[in-house]
């Protein structure tokens, strides 16, 4: 059963992003979690440009942006602020994939490092899509943007992606998870355990972009339960470096997440490009092997 | 109005801008299929879909961008979504 | 009551003294002895603040920044590569309007790496909307921090501000020094009372982005509160004056200029070599000067067009290069001294911390009297 939040809105309708826009609903669901004793920390991205063109903001609770890449550093200021007023309100960093996994990760290192009570959400696109749909170390491997485009001598994107959950795993963050906005509660359930867990916690959450990726605007939630249900996302829970709880799937071959996008549209056309659609499911698979997310068959002898 | 130091500003302003304005479809609600179950609320990005008295939901066309997010998530297929007569 | 201490302590000292909440900070020479002092004083329990030993400058001053706009005063300081590394926040702090204080130990900027002292790091972001205040020596260095937090804070004002001091020359050396007691500074330095901070009982979105339509307007306030922090220092200073006897009132200050024929023009410790090279010129009949800057940002054009009347030759010291144009300060002062009739002459000098004695300060006067002036002074050009 859906939990609903009739009334005031904390994120409020007016904002500036496209129709059908992955984070702008991971914005409203994050502070479903967090409720008004929140400081948020944005990064510069699309979350922060579609929702504070002066004087119109769509946030209700405290909120700043500094920079591109300084939101877990600045973050880090306002949890010491804090702690020294004796204040309660939970410190929450919310960044794009370009600002995390790529120029702010100097500063997320620090603040995880040095174990400030903050949580950091990741909103996960998967390019840098404010500027124009650019590659970010979260981009996925045979993906088009348009600093990694298909062309005569280039399949796209042949880097992998960073694994960050990983990294700030090994810093010592004692809860670290990814989630998908095709699965809200889930989502909203791990921002509430992030928040009350003292230390610093990383949540990545999977927010499909139909404007950067190419698909129809009403389709974003589908897109993100195909992404799972391939395997080229996981969703799991990392609790003091350990994987835990895992989401379990009847794993579908990439191909039907790959042929709905237009960024994978050159794997298929002019020519189909079976070596890179083979290397993408061997990710998928490695995911599935990594994280043991294949529901088992049973064994029909026994 | 005067500039607030810091580029700051407080909450509620971005409800001037009625983005309803972009649409080119709009959704269609159809209350005798609604179960209630609130999906359609849940996932708007603008967060316009909102409950009725009666318990079932309705779009806020002020704001409503027709991305038809809500069309597809409805497990009873309740909400359509037509071209917009303008 | 004096005490012989070094000028980092000294800085350390007063800063205790302000009342800090959160202190943010990364060591890089000559700054470390101020950094390290504080860190020894929050294990001490002597401040009661939050020590962040941040991973980089950038994140130094982003952590201030954060700390500032939840409501906490904050320092910082930095030199040098810090500081450039510091210059996408620093348009950021002044932009977003954060009442941030931090000491900058003038080095200079490389490459070539030097750790040796010129005022190149902090003239370098003159156009960052940060305040900037220039000691002469360790006693100022120490005072000019509680009037800069009296600005910083000043409702009308809310900018940053940089406390400048010589590398190595006045961080490292020692000199005698009156610290004031805590009594004495909460009376001069009230609570800070941020102007708004970030509170979930009364949500605010800060650093809200500015459409072609509001963008320009903001930045006339930045111009209009930095030009109403000249006042606010005059009137701090002032102040400061009445309670601790130590008057700074003056956004420049004259020395044997009443008569002068010939002015120096500069800022920071050379002004004391300057005055010593000065006292024995004036001994040989010679009718020389020295005009010191104290407040460098807002730059106090106006004060020394008036102060500097009636001079006919100005020789400005410039511990810094616009490479490709010569000295900042002295290209400034030019501007401020448009259509006075005065020879003004740059003089670039002492960068890179090149020892400047009295004698180097007397032959630049000469240069300037003979009409010999914009270059650099000094070169040893056996090595070119």
């Amino acid at each position: 059963m859906a939990e609903v939040e009739g009334g005031c809105e904390l994120f409020s309708a007016g904002h500036r992003a496209c129709g059908g826009c992955g984070p702008a609903l991971a914005a409203r669901l994050l502070l479903k979690a967090t409720g008004k004793n929140v400081i948020l920390v944005a990064s510069t991205g699309c979350m922060e440009v579609f929702s504070t063109p002066y004087p119109e903001t769509a946030w209700g609770v405290p909120w700043i942006h500094s920079l591109f890449e300084n939101a877990a550093a600045v973050a880090s200021g306002i949890e010491a602020s804090l702690k020294r007023q004796g204040r309660s309100e939970k410190v929450v960093c919310v960044a794009g994939d370009g600002a995390t996994f790529d120029i702010g990760v100097l500063c997320i290192s620090g603040a995880f490092e040095r174990g400030h009570d903050i949580t950091y959400i990741c909103y996960d696109n998967e390019a840098y899509m404010n500027t124009g749909i650019q590659r970010s170390a979260a981009t996925p491997y045979g993906a088009s943007t348009t600093t990694s485009p298909a062309g005569k001598c280039s399949p796209g994107n042949v880097l992998p992606k960073k694994d960050m959950p990983a990294i700030l795993a090994a810093h010592g963050a004692p809860y670290v998870a990814t989630a998908s906005i095709a699965y809200p509660n889930d989502f909203v359930q791990k921002v509430e355990r992030a928040i009350n867990t003292p230390g610093p916690c990383y949540i990545q959450v999977h927010t499909p972009c139909c404007t950067g990726w190419g698909f129809e605007s009403g389709e974003t939630l589908a897109m993100a339960k195909l992404a799972i249900e391939t395997g080229l996302w996981v969703n799991y829970e990392l609790v003091n470096g350990q994987v835990e709880k895992a989401k379990k799937v009847r794993r579908k071959p990439v191909e039907e997440y790959l042929t709905k996008q237009k960024r994978f549209r050159h794997l298929f056309k002019p020519a189909r490009r079976d070596d890179m659609i083979v290397n993408i499911q061997a990710v998928a698979d490695a995911n599935a092997e990594r994280f043991g997310i294949d529901i088992k068959k049973k064994e029909s002898s026994e | 109005m005067a500039l607030r130091v810091g580029c700051a500003a407080p909450p509620g302003r971005a409800l001037d801008n009625k983005t309803g304005a972009w649409r080119v479809f709009k959704p269609v609600f159809e209350p005798e299929k609604c179960t209630k179950c609130g999906m359609c609320a849940m996932v708007c990005p603008e967060g316009c879909v909102h409950e009725t008295e009666e318990g079932t939901f309705e779009p806020d066309l002020d704001y409503c961008k027709g991305c038809g997010i809500c069309v597809e998530i409805c497990p009873k297929k309740g909400i359509r979504m037509e071209k917009e007569e303008k | 009551m004096l005490e012989f201490m070094e000028g980092s302590h000294a800085v350390a000292e007063i800063v205790k003294r302000c009342r800090p909440q959160v202190i943010a900070a990364y060591p890089i020479t000559p700054q470390t002895h101020i950094v390290e002092d504080l860190a020894q004083m929050v294990a001490n329990c002597e401040i009661d603040a939050e020590y962040i030993t941040v991973e980089s400058e950038f994140s130094a001053l982003s952590a201030c920044l954060g700390a500032s706009a939840a409501g906490s005063r904050v320092y910082s300081a930095t030199t040098s590569q810090g500081l450039a590394l510091m210059f996408e926040v620093c348009f950021n702090a002044a932009g977003m309007r954060q009442p941030i204080v931090m000491t900058i130990a003038n080095r200079s900027l490389g490459a070539p790496l030097s750790i040796w002292n010129d005022q190149q790091d902090s003239i370098s972001l003159r156009d960052s909307g940060w305040l900037q205040y220039y000691a002469e020596d360790n006693q100022e260095a120490a005072d000019l921090h509680m009037i800069a937090y009296r600005v910083c804070e000043d409702h009308d004002i809310l900018l940053p501000a940089f406390v400048c001091f010589d590398g190595f020359i006045l961080t490292h050396t020692y000199e005698p020094v009156a610290l004031p007691s805590q009594e004495e500074v909460d009376a001069y330095l009230p609570a800070f009372a941020p102007y708004q901070r970030l509170d979930a009982e009364a949500p605010l979105s800060m650093g809200m982005y500015a459409t072609p339509d509001y963008y320009m307007e903001f930045r006339y306030e930045i111009d209009r509160a930095m030009h109403r922090s000249k006042q606010a220092f005059i009137k701090a200073g002032r102040e400061f004056g009445e309670q601790f006897g130590r008057d700074y009132s003056a956004l420049v200050e004259g020395y044997r200029l009443e008569d002068a024929d010939t002015a120096l023009v500069a800022m920071g410790s050379i002004c004391g070599t300057a005055k010593d090279a000065i006292d024995e010129m004036r001994e040989h009949g010679r009718k020389v000067g020295l005009l010191k800057i104290r407040t460098y940002r807002p730059f106090p054009a106006q004060e020394i067009a008036d102060a500097l009347k009636g001079v006919s030759t100005v020789a400005v010291l410039d511990k810094n290069i616009s490479l490709g144009n010569g000295g900042a300060v002295g290209t400034e002062v030019k501007s401020a001294l448009y259509g006075s009739g005065a020879a003004v002459y740059d003089y670039i000098i002492a960068l890179g911390g090149r020892d400047v004695r009295k004698r180097d300060i007397a032959a630049v006067v000469d240069l300037a009297e003979k009409g010999k002036g914009d270059m650099f002074y000094g070169l040893r050009t056996e090595v070119l």
